[in-house]
């Protein structure tokens, strides 16, 4: 790793203007990709803003049909919290999903959205449960949230403070994990509330999609068979040595069934 | 840039002048001596390197020191009383639940940090839990025995 000048950020605000500051910053969370990419010497920064010492950006609250997740709350303590078990046991499920149990007691939803690594499971949790990401300057629906691979619709010095998620009637996350990484070869999120379904898909593209064919035909008649010949186009899906495309859009139709089955 | 981290480790008060980039594991091995504490893979996917900081078992290779300015952290060295040997290590010794060697410190806080949050794991958990450490001898049948043994007796 190469050096840089370290930065204990006391607030939000000394965070930011930290960055501002800096000639090419980066702000660490929970560091689970930031720092083995830094160990790699594929990332340089000049100068990192730890945020962990920040006080009020962890905790799990229910606040009226939404659960709110502040942005440095580990996977950890989202999969152990009795409000979001409650409430969306699809995302504690999705949460004690990610890497292990010891990258779960460092990595952070605000990370994991802001990083929007591909394969990454909580884009799918954002995306299927129509969730809205809260940050120092603005309030953004998920689906407008992720604009492309490793990118979002954050600014330079911009921070995600919290993450809404309405609760819905029915949700379940259903993921293929690559069995050695345990990251999404394809992840998919279902959820119903009220008339409308949403299925948001991870790890099959470059950046969390949804499925507006499964999402209708879903709306009108809940059950994993109405899906089932619906054709998952394998254009533009990731192939590597893990999966092709063609696997990736099988998996999708798949995975979706499957979640919605075990919707009930 | 070096900075000053102090941290009370197996109970002790230590401070070293470190780099910034140092990592915990570093900081542990090479400046306070702990070599119990393993490097593995180095990328956050053997678990050789898990210690506890602050009552949570994470990756030591994937954090840097001084973002652990202030914690109170356990390592391998820290679990035995004198010459009595940790529940859990006793349950890897009387199980076999080692041969090289080379994972069983990380495997052990793993396992320790598991029962303190599921007292009597199952066979099916405990390999579950053991998601995060890679053992390239055992085939991880002793140590899934050790640990649901190691549990048993952390209990009683």
């Amino acid at each position: 790793m190469y050096d840089f000048i370290y930065h204990r950020a006391t607030s939000i605000g000394d965070a930011q203007s930290i960055f501002k500051n800096s000639e090419d910053p980066v702000y660490l969370a929970g560091g689970m990709t930031v720092l083995p990419t830094m160990k790699q010497r594929l990332a340089n920064p000049s100068d990192v803003i730890d945020l962990g010492k920040i006080d009020g950006l962890t905790g799990v609250e229910r606040d009226g049909d939404e659960i709110v997740v502040r942005a440095m709350t580990t996977h950890a303590a989202v999969a152990a919290s009795s409000e979001v078990a409650a409430a969306i046991p699809a995302l504690a499920a999705l949460a004690d999903s990610v890497g292990d149990p010891h990258v779960r007691n460092r990595g952070t939803i605000g990370g994991s959205i802001a990083n929007n690594d591909p394969a990454a499971d909580y884009p799918a949790a954002l995306v299927g449960l129509g969730g809205t990401v809260v940050t120092t300057s603005k309030e953004v629906a998920a689906d407008d949230f992720f604009t492309g691979m490793f990118e979002t619709v954050l600014e330079p010095g911009e921070l995600i403070t919290a993450v809404r998620f309405p609760v819905p009637e029915a949700a379940h996350y259903m993921k293929f994990p690559n069995p050695a990484s345990r990251y999404a070869l394809v992840g998919v999120m279902v959820a119903r509330t009220g008339g409308v379904v949403r299925v948001a898909v991870t790890g099959a593209g470059p950046c969390v999609f949804r499925i507006g064919e499964m999402e209708a035909a879903l709306a009108a008649n809940f059950r994993p068979e109405v899906i089932e010949n619906i054709v998952v186009a394998a254009d533009g899906l990731n192939s590597d040595i893990h999966a092709g495309s063609d696997y990736r859009a099988h998996l999708v139709g798949v995975m979706a069934s499957r979640a919605v089955a075990a919707c009930g | 840039m070096t900075i000053n981290v102090g941290a009370t480790v197996n109970g002790k008060e230590v401070s070293a002048e470190v780099e910034a980039r140092t990592l915990l594991v570093q900081y542990l091995r090479d400046h306070l001596g702990l070599t119990g504490t393993h490097v593995g893979c180095d990328t956050s996917q053997c678990g050789a390197c898990v210690v506890h900081v602050d009552g949570q078992a994470i990756k030591s290779c994937t954090i840097l020191a001084v973002q652990c300015e202030g914690a109170n952290m356990v390592t391998i060295e820290g679990l035995a009383d004198g010459d009595t040997l940790h529940p859990m290590q006793e349950a890897f010794r009387d199980n076999h639940g080692l041969q090289c060697g080379f994972c069983t410190p990380g495997m052990v806080m793993a396992a320790v940090d598991l029962v303190t949050r599921y007292p009597r794991p199952s066979e099916e958990l405990v390999r579950e839990q053991l998601e995060g450490n890679l053992c390239r001898c055992t085939g991880y049948h002793n140590i899934v025995k050790s640990v649901v043994a190691g549990a048993e007796a952390m209990a009683s």
